[in-house]
């Protein structure tokens, strides 16, 4: 499974989206399609315990959730880092 | 004993934060072992000798980096996270450094010696405290006996922080037989120069790489080693207020270290159950507020040593005395505390002296804080003083 089908496979659990993450393009503004930013810590906590990562301070940003592209990339540059 | 040290400093030229760094991780590899065997952090301090650390605090007149007393905080916060011990050992050596280099008294022989800091990459320790004086440091029993052009100094001393590895001893003596208690000077002594007969080991709850073993003390030594300024004014303006300094640093840097892990476990409990607040979370708020009290607390007292720190009329005011003794007493307690918060909030994780979450060492460690010159001690000093004190 790549990075962005488990995304969006957390992002149906935890996101509280009006939509199924399926439906929604890597780039469609997660913000607007009903994620909380209650529901993007959840997100954020689901995401590093799918990829066992810890996202640093300086990516605990609302960009870095604010689209499927913006969260998988930071998952892949993490992974990359510890490997 | 530790012969002189042969280690002639190679110039390492990295930034001192690369240096640092370097020492931090030799430190934290080491410190389970250091704890576990009751051993001297040889290998941390190994690494400051070939980083140019142990001669920093020097003026660059005198072959060293000139550090400020807020970048050797700094130092001495991530030396403590990484392992306390190291760091305790970081922050005694400099204490005795600045005690040497900033009352030299026109000496040259003192110049030349403290000099050889930076050049030799010596460790410095410390002889205060005398068995029969009931642990107050400004008092001595022991005195300075001349004998010819040389002086002989024994003294029985309970405690010697890793005496037996350092390269110089800076003893404090009566002046002479006919002395007060009080009437205390500083000797600076080479490892070559004296005999340590231990006198009892060093195995205790914590801080137990600090190798403070008890020993009998046996100097000759030139004359020219003694400081002549009286160790009142050495101890007012420069080793008191430093040591209190560093040790807070140390004690930051350890409750840094333990808030870290109290945010690493909690975080890992929130990743068990989304959706709710794992319980330690509220905790964790107080445990950072208070981090965020000992922070503003470190730094505003360093700030204030700073600025007053070649002021000598105001180094020795009861003003800056009372703060300086306040600054280790709270901050002895804001470490005990924080210890005990992360243990609450780790729990079972916490207490395992094993796994990624384990705060028990450091717990262990903080639990000295208090202890090492003990705090009630301190707190009837200040409270003399304050009875003097106007304003």
């Amino acid at each position: 499974m790549s990075a962005v089908d488990t995304v969006r496979r957390v992002l149906d659990t935890h996101g509280k989206l009006k939509t199924p993450a399926g439906a929604l393009t890597e780039d469609d503004d997660l913000y607007a399609a009903g994620m909380t930013s209650h529901a993007s810590v959840n997100v954020m906590l689901a995401v590093e315990d799918a990829f066992d990562i810890e996202f640093p301070d300086e990516l605990l940003t609302k960009t870095t959730f604010c689209s499927i592209r913006s969260i998988s990339s930071a998952v892949e540059g993490l992974l990359e880092a510890a490997a | 004993m530790r012969m002189p040290t042969t280690i002639t400093a190679t110039k390492d030229a990295r930034p001192l934060a690369e240096r640092v760094a370097h020492v931090a991780d030799i430190a934290a590899r080491y410190a389970g072992e250091v704890d576990a065997a009751a051993r001297f952090p040889a290998e941390a301090v190994d690494a400051m000798r070939t980083t140019g650390l142990l001669g920093a605090s020097l003026p660059t007149a005198l072959g060293g980096e000139g550090l400020t007393l807020a970048q050797l905080g700094s130092i001495a916060a991530k030396l403590g996270a990484a392992c306390s011990s190291t760091g305790m050992v970081f922050a005694m050596h400099h204490s005795q450094v600045l005690s040497l280099s900033r009352h030299l008294g026109g000496s040259a022989s003192l110049a030349i010696l403290a000099g050889r800091i930076a050049s030799e990459q010596l460790l410095l320790a410390s002889a205060t405290t005398e068995l029969g004086i009931g642990g107050d440091v400004r008092s001595s029993s022991c005195f300075v006996d001349l004998e010819g052009d040389k002086v002989r100094l024994i003294k029985n001393a309970p405690v010697i922080s890793y005496g037996s590895e350092a390269d110089l001893v800076l003893v404090t003596a009566r002046r002479n037989a006919d002395s007060a208690p009080s009437d205390q000077v500083l000797v600076v002594c080479d490892a070559a120069n004296l005999t340590l007969e231990a006198t009892g080991g060093w195995d205790t709850l914590g801080l137990r790489g600090t190798a403070s073993m008890g020993y009998k003390l046996n100097a000759l030594v030139a004359a020219d080693r003694v400081i002549p300024e009286a160790y009142e004014a050495i101890s007012a303006e420069t080793m008191l207020p430093v040591c209190h300094v560093l040790w807070a640093s140390v004690w930051l840097g350890m409750s840094r270290a333990l808030v870290e892990t109290s945010r690493q476990y909690v975080r890992s409990a929130a990743r068990r159950s989304i959706g709710s607040v794992p319980p330690g979370a509220t905790k964790l708020v107080g445990l950072i507020a208070e981090l965020e009290r000992f922070e503003a607390l470190v730094e505003g007292l360093t700030a204030r040593t700073e600025s007053l720190f070649d002021d000598r009329d105001a180094m020795g005011g009861i003003g800056y005395q009372v703060s300086i003794n306040n600054l280790k007493v709270t901050a002895s307690e804001l470490v005990a505390q924080v210890a005990t918060a992360a243990l609450a909030i780790t729990g079972i994780s916490g207490y395992r002296n094993d796994g990624q979450y384990s705060v028990a060492r450091i717990f262990r460690d903080a639990q000295g804080a208090a202890l090492m010159v003990h705090n009630d001690r301190i707190i009837a000093n200040t409270a003399r003083l304050i009875l003097v004190q106007k304003g």
